[in-house]
């Protein structure tokens, strides 16, 4: 194999631009994390909440918590983007539509996260599920004896505990919000895989530009690892989960 | 607008789809029987106690499970016929890159598998003179395979929907069958949620199978 | 910069004539590589209009797909072969370059602008089209010019030579639009098409296409002062003297046999598949030059001095 190597390159002015390769990459890896948080803290709220529902006594609820995680968690995450980015504003009324496609900020950005939040939010709700359904039926019952309403049972009782025992699988979910963010590039968000690809085309270093986008990438999944790890540490009730 | 769709696309575009749908099939396939023998291995070396050996296990798992999948695809597209010389089209490119993924993700599923099975019954087998592999192969696999059928095909479950990404290197599958015929016929909306609800059907109902099946092998043990 | 690709061209010229000449020399490159493996793999685009695009059964075709085969045929003769197996893997304009110069596609049969920043990397056929860019907007938007563009989306397609040429614009005249990529030509249409974006930059070949097949031709024109001559041509990996001494012999036979006259004839003054809409679109000067003189200067040999 004979490739010739030349890090430097990042230090050039893209063509008719005033920026640099490297100013690109930063940019895109801002748009990455902007993607992913944002993605996080929506499927965080509303897989917590549809999880919970998914146990409640309600029937009607349950179904309808049930059948969320079912349509979120059966189609491709780059299916479910399309649908958001081109089959989603033609079905709003005329005006909308037309502000929704043109006008409204950071419009692929906002599609990316929503689309990537659902989708995630599915994940988590499983999660928060089988956390709740992992807890002895003891501890729910002995809420209710002293008298706590079932929503105080869940507040004070049941999710403490459930979201302490799902942390570890909560961290591959975080870890996958990075690195599913990378179907972004497919609607124009300029993200990191975005860039990376743009750079290539440009500069023609193919190892270099992936390499440097593979290796940000890899940080970011690390350092979310590291975040959650620090989160479990930090709640872990002593003598009641094991320590790995 | 919904009044704005037409539907009648979707008869003509079914032989494209059926097509699509066959290379997704084959990409799924190959890379769970590929994945999962590959990934066995790769929890066994890893549990081996081998100092490089299970290093090397340990540092492929990691380093495969925490970089997008996407990234992995364009890596290989690229990197396969600078290193051998020979070109490689997008289908087969894609096929060599999903079973080297995902068995690092069938790897940690064995493994977990592995280290359920009490350590009594690996005591037992270097009891009667097995080496570590006769009695990871003939004690301690077979029953560890069996109690993570339901996690291995859930895993298929999202491998089958991770191909979607093969359409970033061209490769003619489900989605890239939907996508051409939606341009051909300029119908891209209406080919689009006909694949979501292709992807939809299939992937329901294997997670409804792996669910029976949970079931099943919770009352056998 | 101008000069290198000069000497360049000199030098491979000097060196495809060298190889005219002894035939029975020992094979390099891609010639080698097609005969050892008994096949060439041509790169091609899926709605680039009508140079290579699908058809109804969503097999490639082309004005620039059929060039492509006629150098295939010319492969086979030279190499002797009994069989050639012609492979076809879609590319798009952002991973087009690396996949030529990584192997994986032997010719390039797209809408590629021939452009001296891209002979550092890869070699041309003789230009066969020359294309304006200009920019396809609603009718009923009444825009008329880039100067009326200022705080609007305007869409392109990643990786093209129009991406660069906004960010010029932008500087230049102080627009500021907003721009969207699609990631190939159908889909940056499909955001014209559904009020994503209320103009599409890109070669007036590809819009003229996008438009006669799409749901209603009349909805849309094509508008504005060219922004940019540019010379498109097939693609070719570089440093590799037989194989582009071949491809420059094979079209400019063609072009002088006049047979290149009758494919610009059957692709952009007749009736193609999949609709059957005449783009009927004439030759232009510079096309008719480029053939009378075969040659693949890159777009900067086309601005007017």
């Amino acid at each position: 194999m004979n490739y010739q190597w030349n890090w430097s390159f990042f230090l050039d002015t893209a063509m008719s631009s005033d920026e640099t390769y490297l100013d690109w990459l930063i940019s895109g890896l801002g748009w990455t994390v902007a993607i992913a948080i944002s993605a996080w803290i929506i499927a965080l709220v509303l897989g917590s909440i549809i999880g919970t529902l998914r146990t409640a006594p309600n029937k009607l609820l349950a179904t309808l918590a049930n059948a969320w995680v079912e349509t979120f968690r059966n189609v491709p995450i780059l299916v479910q983007l399309f649908l958001w980015f081109f089959v989603f504003p033609e079905l709003l009324p005329r005006e909308l539509s037309l502000w929704v496609k043109q006008d409204m900020p950071a419009k692929e950005f906002f599609t990316a996260t929503i689309a990537l939040g659902l989708f995630t939010s599915a994940r988590v709700a499983e999660q928060v599920r089988a956390g709740i359904q992992s807890l002895p039926r003891g501890q729910r019952n002995a809420g209710l004896a002293l008298g706590f309403t079932q929503a105080q049972t869940y507040r004070f009782v049941v999710l403490p505990m459930a979201f302490r025992i799902i942390i570890p699988p909560l961290t591959s979910e975080f870890m996958n919000a990075f690195k599913n963010s990378a179907v972004a590039f497919a609607i124009g968000v300029m993200d990191l895989t975005f860039v990376s690809r743009q750079i290539v085309e440009e500069s023609g270093h193919v190892i270099e530009s992936l390499l440097a986008a593979t290796l940000l990438y890899f940080l970011c999944a690390f350092l979310a690892n590291r975040i959650m790890v620090f989160i479990e540490r930090r709640v872990r009730v002593p003598g009641f989960i094991i320590a790995k | 607008m919904l009044s704005n769709f037409d539907f009648s696309v979707i008869p003509v575009s079914l032989p494209f789809i059926w097509e699509g749908l066959l290379y997704s099939f084959k990409l799924t396939i190959t890379a769970m029987c590929g994945g999962i023998i590959l990934g066995t291995l790769l929890a066994l070396a890893r549990l081996s106690g081998g100092p490089v050996l299970s290093r090397f296990a340990a540092a492929y798992v990691d380093t495969l499970r925490s970089i997008p999948l996407l990234m992995v695809i364009l890596w290989f597209f690229f990197l396969i016929p600078l290193v051998t010389g020979k070109p490689m089209g997008a289908e087969n490119s894609a096929l060599i890159t999903f079973t080297l993924f995902e068995a690092a993700f069938y790897s940690e599923i064995m493994r977990a598998g592995i280290q359920s099975i009490p350590k009594g019954q690996v005591n037992a087998g270097y009891a009667v003179g097995m080496t570590y592999w006769q009695t990871m192969g003939n004690v301690v696999l077979p029953q560890a395979f069996r109690n993570m059928l339901p996690v291995l095909l859930t895993q298929t479950i999202i491998l089958f929907q991770d191909t979607s990404l093969v359409y970033a290197i061209g490769a003619k599958d489900l989605l890239k069958a939907a996508e051409n015929t939606g341009k051909n016929y300029n119908r891209p909306v209406e080919m689009y949620v006909f694949s979501a609800l292709i992807y939809f059907i299939i992937c329901f109902s294997l997670s409804m199978l792996v669910k029976r099946l949970q079931k099943r092998i919770a009352i056998i043990r | 910069m101008s000069s290198n690709w000069k000497i360049g061209c000199a030098a491979a010229l000097v060196l495809a004539a060298g190889i005219q000449s002894a035939s029975a020399q020992e094979l390099t490159g891609t010639l080698k590589k097609v005969k050892d493996s008994g096949a060439i793999t041509l790169g091609i685009r899926e709605s680039s209009f009508p140079l290579s695009y699908l058809d109804a059964s969503q097999k490639p075709i082309g004005y620039h797909i059929d060039i492509c085969n006629k150098i295939a045929d010319a492969v086979k003769t030279r190499l002797a072969l009994k069989a050639l197996t012609v492979n076809q893997q879609p590319v798009t304009s952002q991973n087009r370059i690396p996949l030529t110069v990584n192997g994986t596609i032997d010719l390039e049969c797209g809408s590629t602008t021939n452009d001296s920043s891209r002979q550092q990397q890869v070699s041309f056929a003789p230009t066969t089209y020359v294309t304006n860019v200009k920019m396809a907007v609603k009718k009923s938007s009444g825009i008329t010019s880039l100067s009326q563009l200022g705080g609007k989306p305007v869409a392109t397609t990643t990786g093209t030579t129009s991406v660069q040429l906004m960010r010029a614009n932008e500087k230049g005249k102080g627009v500021d639009f907003k721009e969207v990529y699609g990631k190939d030509h159908a889909d940056s249409f499909l955001m014209l098409e559904t009020d994503r974006a209320v103009a599409f930059v890109m070669d007036d070949n590809l819009l003229l296409g996008l438009i006669a097949n799409s749901k209603n031709p009349a909805e849309y024109a094509v508008v504005g002062e060219s922004l940019s001559v540019e010379p498109i041509a097939i693609m070719l990996r570089k440093d590799d003297p037989q194989f582009y001494g071949l491809v420059h012999a094979t079209v400019k036979d063609l072009m002088k046999s006049g047979e290149i006259d009758k494919l610009y004839q059957k692709w952009f003054l007749s009736p193609i598949p999949p609709k059957g809409v005449n783009l009927a679109f004439p030759m232009s000067d510079a096309l008719k030059n480029a053939i009378a003189n075969p040659n693949d200067n890159p777009k900067e040999a086309y601005v007017k001095k």
